[in-house]
């Protein structure tokens, strides 16, 4: 009999704690499967994050870091330099990535850093429970911005693919979404061919997951795919923002 | 026996770091240290060793916390600004069991403060700076020759106990030049890196690098457990030097470079027939307590000098409990007490004894 579906191995065997409907489970096996098919989790070392994810280091087979919040891409860097011919990634959402650690997500990219980062936007800070993130949409209501976001009070969104695509050592950047099986598809594209640049020592790669927050958007599992397919698509368009592509 | 050569401070502390087998550094410009990031920007190239100018303090702190965790013997270096935005990040190395060498040549405080020799980061240095129950082992050089071999020990401790050590000196030690030899580094027996995050290569159970532990007695386990280590350090590594201190009345001391001041204060008190002595701690944490209450048993009174507004005195009248007078002397803002102002002290204490 032939196996056609299986537990990626380089996904740990453990009860995952994120909430029901919430597409980090997808993304987490994404990840994994990509580690598998690429013959790499041996030769990896993960970083987490502070916010959903901050568990994430049980999560995977491979070497994993728990870094400060905001902070992954110095953390990879420094594992990194050590280790040049290992696979680095770092695993972060939003609020780490694009608020408290725009700084160290900006400079590893534009120093070319050979690392991949895997970057959930669900439009919130999720772990404290729903405040608002650097991309939370103009109008939308989170804890902390109870009367929609006002961009004229709270600033606007901020689109992390075309910023950092705007970078010269940015290799590969490209938005993908996680609502539906043809998007996780491509998803999954998305994350191999950001690891074989990485493997390959093209710079630095980042994949941008829309993905959704039953949760703390307060709606049901299905009614969240849908929420990001009318709001978020809208606003942050799929699509490749930058590839060097060739043997670069 | 190797040549003397005449070096900095800060170029000293470099070319050590290389000779104890560091090939990772991560910093961020800032005076009065930014010699120690130049010289090792000039010559890692020439090693095989990696100098890389980060985008902050807080990145380059969190660059060693993954160089570290990747098994390397890695450094940093600031000044106090910049050593308070790297606390985050030595709380965390501290918190994930991590060994890394953190340089802070002090400048004067408060804020911006200014760019003179200060002693005022010694609370930070030894009582935490960032958050939550840790300890550094902090070095405290008093010469260029000792700058050197502090850096080999800074690195050696770093590896045995699994902690942050903190190499604290001052914008005139990291700026003086004086003769130095550089010897051959060799290792204290260490124990193998096998916590760390180098990939698992298939041939074990992966390691994780972490300082989150969300259950609170699991937590506290894990830091009393840390703290049995810092017991073991406390009673191995105090380390302190005394001069003239046997038939000693008052005890001068103080650490870095205003030990050096204050033996000059003890040679003219000694002259005009002042028994005075100075006793020097070389390790601010663990502070060698056992030397204070040895000599609290035969001098009348002690002294503290200090480029600061008197923080080191605190764990001076804590070793003694108090039992003696424990008097102050010191400057601040980057002014640097004279030997003058130290003798007239010791002279109004003596007059009262």
């Amino acid at each position: 009999m032939k196996t056609v579906f299986e537990h990626p191995k380089a996904l740990s065997d453990v009860l995952m704690h994120y909430c029901p409907g919430c597409t980090h489970g997808i993304a987490h096996r994404l990840v994994a499967e990509v580690l598998d098919e690429l013959g790499v989790c041996g030769n990896t070392v993960g970083v987490a994050p502070v916010g959903c994810a901050v568990f994430a280091y049980n999560y995977f087979e491979c070497d994993m870091i728990e870094a400060a919040h905001g902070r992954a891409p110095a953390v990879a860097t420094g594992v990194k330099r050590v280790l040049p011919n290992s696979v680095v990634f770092t695993y972060q959402g939003d609020g780490d990535l694009a608020a408290i650690g725009t700084a160290e997500t900006v400079h590893a990219a534009t120093r070319g850093e050979n690392i991949t980062v895997i970057f959930i936007n669900n439009t919130n800070y999720g772990m404290t429970g729903g405040q608002m993130a650097p991309t939370t949409l103009p109008g939308q209501v989170t804890t902390t911005t109870p009367y929609g976001r006002d961009v004229k009070a709270n600033g606007h969104p901020i689109r992390v693919c075309e910023m950092l695509a705007t970078l010269s050592g940015t290799a590969y950047a490209e938005r993908v979404a996680l609502n539906n099986v043809k998007n996780v598809m491509a998803a999954k594209r998305a994350i191999k061919k950001a690891f074989e640049y990485q493997i390959a020592g093209k710079g630095f790669s980042i994949v941008e997951l829309l993905s959704t927050c039953p949760t703390n958007w307060g709606l049901a599992p299905t009614d969240a795919m849908k929420w990001l397919e009318e709001n978020m698509l809208p606003y942050y368009p799929l699509g490749v923002y930058k590839d060097i592509g060739g043997d670069k | 026996m190797a040549d003397k050569v005449l070096v900095k401070g800060n170029e000293a502390l470099g070319e050590a770091a290389i000779k104890a087998g560091c090939r990772f550094f991560f910093g961020y410009p800032i005076t009065p240290q930014t010699e120690l990031s130049e010289y090792l920007a000039k010559r890692f190239p020439k090693v095989g060793g990696t100098f890389l100018q980060a985008e902050s303090e807080v990145a380059a702190i969190n660059m060693v916390l993954g160089a570290a965790s990747a098994g390397a013997r890695v450094m940093t270096s600031s000044s106090s600004p910049g050593i308070s935005l790297k606390s985050e990040g030595i709380s965390y190395i501290a918190g994930s069991d991590l060994p890394a060498v953190i340089v802070n040549i002090q400048r004067g405080g408060p804020g911006l403060g200014g760019i003179q020799p200060s002693q005022a980061d010694y609370f930070q240095a030894t009582k935490g700076g960032g958050h939550g129950d840790y300890r550094l082992i902090v070095l405290a050089p008093n010469s260029v020759q000792e700058i050197v071999s502090l850096t080999f020990d800074a690195f050696d401790l770093a590896d045995l106990y699994r902690m942050p050590v903190m190499i604290l000196g001052d914008g005139m030690l990291g700026q003086m030049m004086e003769p130095v030899e550089f010897p051959e580094h060799s290792d204290r027996v260490l124990p193998e890196k096998t916590w760390a995050t180098d990939t698992t290569q298939g041939k074990r159970k992966k390691n994780i690098v972490n300082s989150l532990y969300i259950k609170p007695d699991v937590l506290e386990k894990i830091v009393l457990d840390r703290y049995a280590r810092y017991a073991e350090v406390e009673a191995k590594e105090a380390r302190a030097e005394t001069y003239l201190t046997d038939d000693a009345d008052i005890i001068i001391t103080a650490y870095g470079a205003t030990s050096r001041i204050s033996r000059n204060a003890v040679d003219a008190l000694r002259a005009s027939g002042i028994k005075a002595g100075l006793l020097r701690p070389i390790t601010l944490w663990p502070f060698p307590k056992a030397e204070y209450q040895r000599l609290a048993k035969t001098a009348k009174a002690f002294l503290t000098v200090e480029m600061s507004m008197g923080q080191m005195i605190e764990d001076v009248k804590l070793s003694i409990d108090c039992s003696r007078p424990v008097h102050f002397c010191g400057r601040t803002g980057g002014m640097i007490p004279t030997p003058g102002e130290i003798e007239a002290k010791a002279r109004e204490i003596a007059a009262s004894l």
